[in-house]
C-alpha cells in the first residue's frame, strides 16, 4: 500500500525545513568569517603584528601580547586546580561532597560573565587592591575555565574502565600510581579536550576583562598588579565603533586573529578526542 | 561499588576540588556585601521604578536612608534593565527554538556520515565565536540591514501590530539584538536537542517505517516524545546564556534606557548595563552607584543560577553535553 499523498507531501516538507533551519543556522557564521577575512587580509600587515596601538591605528601587538599573557596566567591556575579537582570527584564517586562540587561546577558555567568581572573588580583590584592588572584579570578568566575543565575531567576520569584500574591494582600497584600511571594516562585525551575548550572560552571573553585588566597601549610588563593590559576582545569591542578607517581595520584584524584562535583550539579538542576513540586509550 | 580512593593526592586533590564551590560562594558573597548597601536604600524602588538614575554626582547634598547616603536625584530602578533582559532573551528564544530544533533533528536523522560531521562541527564552532565578533557582525551587517529594509518592510506589513510598529530609528534595539543572540544561542538548543534524538534507540525508528509512517511522523509520534527533556535543557541552557550574553547585544542594542515598547526599540539588558554605568559609577563619592550595580549584578546572576539549576534536574546527560556545547563542542 502506497503512503498517500498528503502524507508523502507533509513529510517532505518537513524534511526541507529541516534543512532550511541548518542553512539559517549556519548563515551568520559563514557570512560573519566572510566579512572579517574580507576586511582583515587587506588590513593584516607584519607591523600590524609588531606595533602597539597608537590612537586609533598603529599595530595589535601590545592586545595579542596581553591576551597571550592573561590566557597563561588563568590556563597555569585554572588547569591544575580543576584537573585535579576533577580526578578528585572522578575517583572519589559519590557522596555530598561530589554532588556539590559537580552541581557548583555546573553553576559556575552558568554564572553570567560580567558578574565575574564584576567581582573581580570589587575584591581584586579594589578590595586586595591589585589595581587594573593581569592578575586581576587572569584570575577572572580562570574563574571561568575552572568549570569547564572541572567538568570534563570528571567525566574523561569516570569513563575510564574499573578493569584498568583493577588490572593496576593486581600488579601491586598502590592508588597513587593507578591514578597518575594508569587512570590520568588512559583519561589524557578527554582531558586535553576540555583543556582546549576552556582556554576557547578564555580567549574569546571581554566582559570579565574590561574592570579588571581594563586597557592599555603599551606592551604588557613584569609587573602582574598595578599595570593595565590590552587584549584582543577589547580591540574589536571599541575600534569597531569608532568612524576611522584606520580603526576599523584594527578591529577586524583582532577578530580575524581571535577567530584563527578559536578555530585552531575547536580542531584541536576535536583532534585530541579523536586519539581516545582511535584505541589510545582505555575508556 | 564505593571505594575510596587512598594515596598521598588525596588531601590536595580534595582541597582543589573544594575550590570550585568555595569560589563560587566567595563571588555570590562578595556581590552581596558590595551590593548591601543598595539594598538597604533602594527597598522596593529597585523593582518598582523606571528610573535609572545616578543623580548629581557633582554637587548637592548627599540623601540619606537607613544609614546610607546617595547622591542627590539618584533613583536606582531596574525596570528597564529588567524589562530589556526578559525581552531580548525571549525574543532570541522565539527565532532560536524552531530553528534549533529544526538543526537538531536534521543532525540526528538526516546528516550522516562525514557531511553530518562536518555540519555538526560547524554547528558546535558557532559556540565558540568570541560574543565581541558577533557583535560586530551585528553592528556591520545586522544593524544596516534591518534600518533599511528588514525594519522598514516589517513595521509596513505588521505595523497594524504596536509592537512591531515603527519608527525603526537605527536600526539598533531589540530586533537587533534578538537576532544576535539567537544566532549565538542556537548551537545549544542543536547541539543538546541531536543527544537527546540519537539517546532513543534506533529500533524505535524501524518500528515506525515497519508501520508504514513517513520519516516525519516517526519522528513526531515515535522519537520526539522521549526526546523532550533533552530538547528542553537545550532550551533552558540557551535562555541561560541569553540572559547573562553582555557584549554582543551592548554592541547592537542600542543601549536605550527606557521599557522597550516595540521590536524596534533601543534597550539596555542588566549585563549591558553594568558595563555601560560602571565608568560613570567610579565618580559616585557615596559609592551607591557601584553599589547599585553590584545588586543588579547579583540579581541577574541569582535568575541565571535558578534557571540554570534546572537543568541537572533534567539529567546527567544533559549537563554533560552542555558544558562541552558551552565551550565550543560536544563530547562525542
Amino acid at each position: 500500500m502506497r503512503t498517500p499523498v498528503r502524507r508523502r507531501v507533509g513529510n517532505t516538507v518537513m524534511v526541507t525545513l529541516a534543512w532550511l533551519a541548518v542553512g539559517v543556522a549556519l548563515f551568520p557564521l559563514l557570512d560573519l568569517a566572510l566579512l572579517v577575512t574580507r576586511h582583515a587580509l587587506p588590513a593584516l600587515r607584519w607591523h600590524v603584528l609588531t606595533t602597539v596601538t597608537q590612537g586609533l591605528s598603529g599595530g595589535v601587538a601590545n592586545a595579542i601580547a596581553g591576551s597571550l599573557l592573561l590566557v597563561g596566567l588563568a590556563a597555569a591556575m585554572a588547569i591544575p586546580v580543576g584537573v585535579l579537582g576533577g580526578t578528585y570527584v572522578a575517583e572519589r564517586r559519590g557522596g555530598a561532597f561530589v554532588r556539590g562540587v559537580r552541581l557548583a561546577a555546573d553553576v559556575l558555567a552558568g554564572v553570567p560573565s560580567i558578574a565575574v568581572g564584576y567581582f573581580g573588580y570589587i575584591a581584586l583590584v579594589q578590595a586586595l587592591g591589585w589595581g587594573f592588572s593581569a592578575l586581576a584579570g587572569s584570575l577572572a578568566l580562570a574563574l571561568l575555565m575552572l568549570p569547564y575543565v572541572v567538568r570534563t575531567t570528571d567525566y574523561a576520569v569516570s569513563a575510564v574502565s574499573d578493569d584498568l584500574r583493577e588490572a593496576s591494582l593486581a600488579l601491586g600497584a598502590d592508588h597513587t600510581t593507578t591514578v597518575r600511571r594508569v587512570v590520568l594516562r588512559a583519561a589524557l585525551p578527554g582531558i586535553l579536550t576540555g583543556v582546549m575548550l576552556g582556554t576557547g572560552v578564555a580567549v574569546g571573553e571581554t566582559a570579565p576583562l574590561i574592570y579588571t585588566a581594563s586597557w592599555s597601549s603599551f606592551m604588557p610588563t613584569a609587573h602582574l598588579t598595578h599595570s593595565p593590559v590590552a587584549y584582543l576582545t577589547y580591540v574589536v569591542w571599541t575600534y569597531i565603533d569608532q568612524p576611522f578607517a584606520s580603526a576599523h581595520a584594527l578591529a577586524y584584524a583582532a577578530a580575524f586573529l581571535l577567530m584563527v584562535a578559536v578555530l585552531a583550539l575547536n580542531v584541536a579538542a576535536r583532534w585530541a578526542i579523536r586519539q581516545r576513540s582511535s584505541g589510545g586509550g582505555g575508556a | 561499588m564505593r571505594r575510596r580512593p587512598r594515596g598521598g593526592w588525596l588531601a590536595v586533590a580534595a582541597l582543589a576540588a573544594a575550590l570550585t564551590p568555595t569560589l563560587l560562594l566567595v563571588t555570590l558573597a562578595v556581590l552581596c556585601v558590595s551590593a548591601w548597601p543598595a539594598l538597604v536604600w533602594n527597598g522596593l524602588a529597585f523593582v518598582s521604578s523606571h528610573v535609572w538614575s545616578l543623580g548629581n554626582l557633582y554637587g548637592g547634598t548627599p540623601v540619606v536612608r537607613h544609614g546610607f547616603a546617595a547622591p542627590a536625584g539618584a533613583v536606582y530602578g531596574a525596570i528597564p534593565y529588567i524589562a530589556g533582559t526578559a525581552l531580548t532573551s525571549a525574543c532570541a528564544l522565539v527565532l532560536a527554538v524552531p530553528v534549533g530544533l529544526g538543526v537538531a533533528v536534521c543532525l540526528a536523522e538526516r546528516a550522516r556520515g562525514v557531511a553530518g560531521n562536518v555540519l555538526g562541527f560547524f554547528i558546535e564552532l558557532i559556540a565558540g565565536v568570541p560574543s565581541v565578533v558577533f557583535g560586530l557582525w551585528g553592528f556591520i551587517v545586522l544593524v544596516p540591514w534591518i534600518e533599511r529594509r528588514a525594519g522598514p518592510g516589517l513595521a509596513h506589513v505588521f505595523g497594524f501590530i504596536p509592537f512591531l510598529r515603527g519608527p525603526v530609528l537605527s536600526g539598533q534595539g531589540l530586533l537587533a539584538a534578538a537576532i544576535v543572540l539567537a544566532a549565538m544561542i542556537l548551537p545549544l538548543i542543536a547541539a543538546v536537542g541531536r543527544d537527546a534524538l540519537l539517546r532513543v534507540p534506533r529500533e524505535v525508528r524501524d518500528q515506525g517505517r515497519a508501520l508504514g509512517l513517513t520519516d516525519w511522523e516517526t519522528l513526531r509520534d515515535l522519537v520526539l516524545p522521549p526526546a523532550v527533556p533533552g530538547l528542553v535543557g537545550g532550551v533552558i541552557l540557551a535562555l541561560g546564556r541569553a540572559l547573562g550574553e553582555t557584549m554582543a547585544v551592548l554592541m547592537v542594542s542600542g543601549t536605550g534606557n527606557l521599557v522597550p515598547h516595540t521590536l524596534f526599540s533601543p534597550t539596555t539588558t542588566m549585563a549591558s548595563a553594568i558595563v555601560l554605568d560602571l565608568d560613570s559609577a567610579f565618580t559616585d563619592a557615596t559609592g551607591m552607584a557601584t553599589a547599585a550595580l553590584a545588586e543588579l549584578a547579583v540579581a541577574l546572576m541569582v535568575i541565571t543560577v535558578l534557571v540554570n539549576l534546572a537543568v541537572p534536574l533534567l539529567g546527567e546527560g544533559v549537563s554533560r553535553v552542555a558544558t562541552m556545547v558551552n565551550a565550543g563542542r560536544d563530547a562525542r
